[in-house]
C-alpha cells in the first residue's frame, strides 16, 4: 500500500506500470485519474489546499478499509495539491486483486471517500476572477452505496 | 492553548489560516460562539454552520464534541477531493 499527498506532477504511465510490475498473485489492476477540467479554455490554474497531517491520515484510513474490505493484493493513492494547469493529472488511484470486481469496487470506494472526505479544497482561477469548488450533493449521496 | 486552523474560504474571509487561543469552551460549539465575536470576518466566516466542517485532532468531528485535552481544532468547508 502507498500514499503520496504531493505538489509534484508524477509520471501516470511509470506509476501505473510500477505499481503492475510490483504486485503478485493478481490477474486485475484497475486504476483511475483524475484531470483539471479546463472549462472550454476559460480557466487559467487551479489552486488545491490541503490540511497537511490530517490529509494522510484520513487517506491511510480509507485505505486500510478498502484494503479489509476487498479481497485486494495492493492499493496507491496519489494526490496532489498547489497550482494546476487545465489538463494536468490531479490524482491517481490504482487498486490489484486476483479478479477484477474487487479492484472496480475499491477503486470506486477510494473515488467517492476521497472526493468528500479527504480534506482538499480546489479553487479554479479564471480570466475574471477565482471561486472556490462547491461540494456536490451527489458526491456526498455517493458514499451511501458503501 | 488550542490551535485553531481555517481552511478555504473560511480562511479568507477570517484572514489567517491559524490562531492560538486560550479557551474554556467546553465543546466545539461553545468554541465557535466565542470565535465569531472575535472579527467582523470571524462572523462572517462562521454566519452559515450548515456549510462548515470540523475536525478534532485531525478527525472530523461534530459541533457537540466536546474540547477536553484537544490541541488542534481545524473548521472548513466541504471537501472537495479526488
Amino acid at each position: 500500500m502507498r500514499l503520496s499527498v504531493q505538489e509534484a506532477a508524477f509520471d501516470l504511465g511509470a506509476e501505473s506500470n510500477a505499481f503492475a510490475a510490483a504486485v503478485s498473485g493478481a490477474g486485475a489492476v484497475v486504476t483511475f485519474t483524475g484531470l483539471v477540467r479546463d472549462n472550454g479554455g476559460s480557466l487559467a490554474a487551479m489552486e488545491i489546499e490541503h490540511y497537511p497531517g490530517m490529509t494522510e491520515k484520513a487517506i491511510a484510513a480509507m485505505m486500510d478499509q478498502a484494503m479489509a474490505r476487498w479481497s485486494l493484493a495492493d492499493a496507491l493513492v496519489i494526490h496532489r495539491y498547489g497550482r494546476l494547469a487545465g489538463g494536468e493529472a490531479i490524482m491517481m488511484v490504482a487498486t490489484a486483486s486476483r479478479h477484477r470486481a474487487d479492484a472496480f469496487a475499491a477503486a470506486e470506494f477510494l473515488m467517492d471517500y476521497l472526493k468528500s472526505r479527504a480534506p482538499f479544497w480546489k479553487k479554479e482561477i479564471g480570466a475574471d476572477g477565482a471561486a472556490w469548488v462547491a461540494a456536490q450533493q451527489t458526491d456526498e449521496d455517493a458514499l451511501r452505496r458503501w | 492553548m488550542i490551535d485553531i486552523l481555517y481552511f478555504a474560504w473560511l480562511r479568507e474571509r477570517i484572514g489567517t489560516n491559524r490562531e492560538r487561543l486560550e479557551t474554556t469552551a467546553a465543546t466545539v460549539s461553545d468554541l465557535v460562539a466565542e470565535l465569531e465575536a472575535r472579527s467582523e470576518g470571524h462572523a462572517l466566516a462562521f454566519a452559515d454552520k450548515t456549510s462548515l466542517r470540523v475536525a478534532v485532532d485531525q478527525e472530523l468531528a461534530d459541533f457537540s464534541a466536546p474540547l477536553a485535552g484537544v490541541r488542534e481544532v481545524a473548521f472548513f468547508p466541504p471537501m472537495t477531493g479526488g
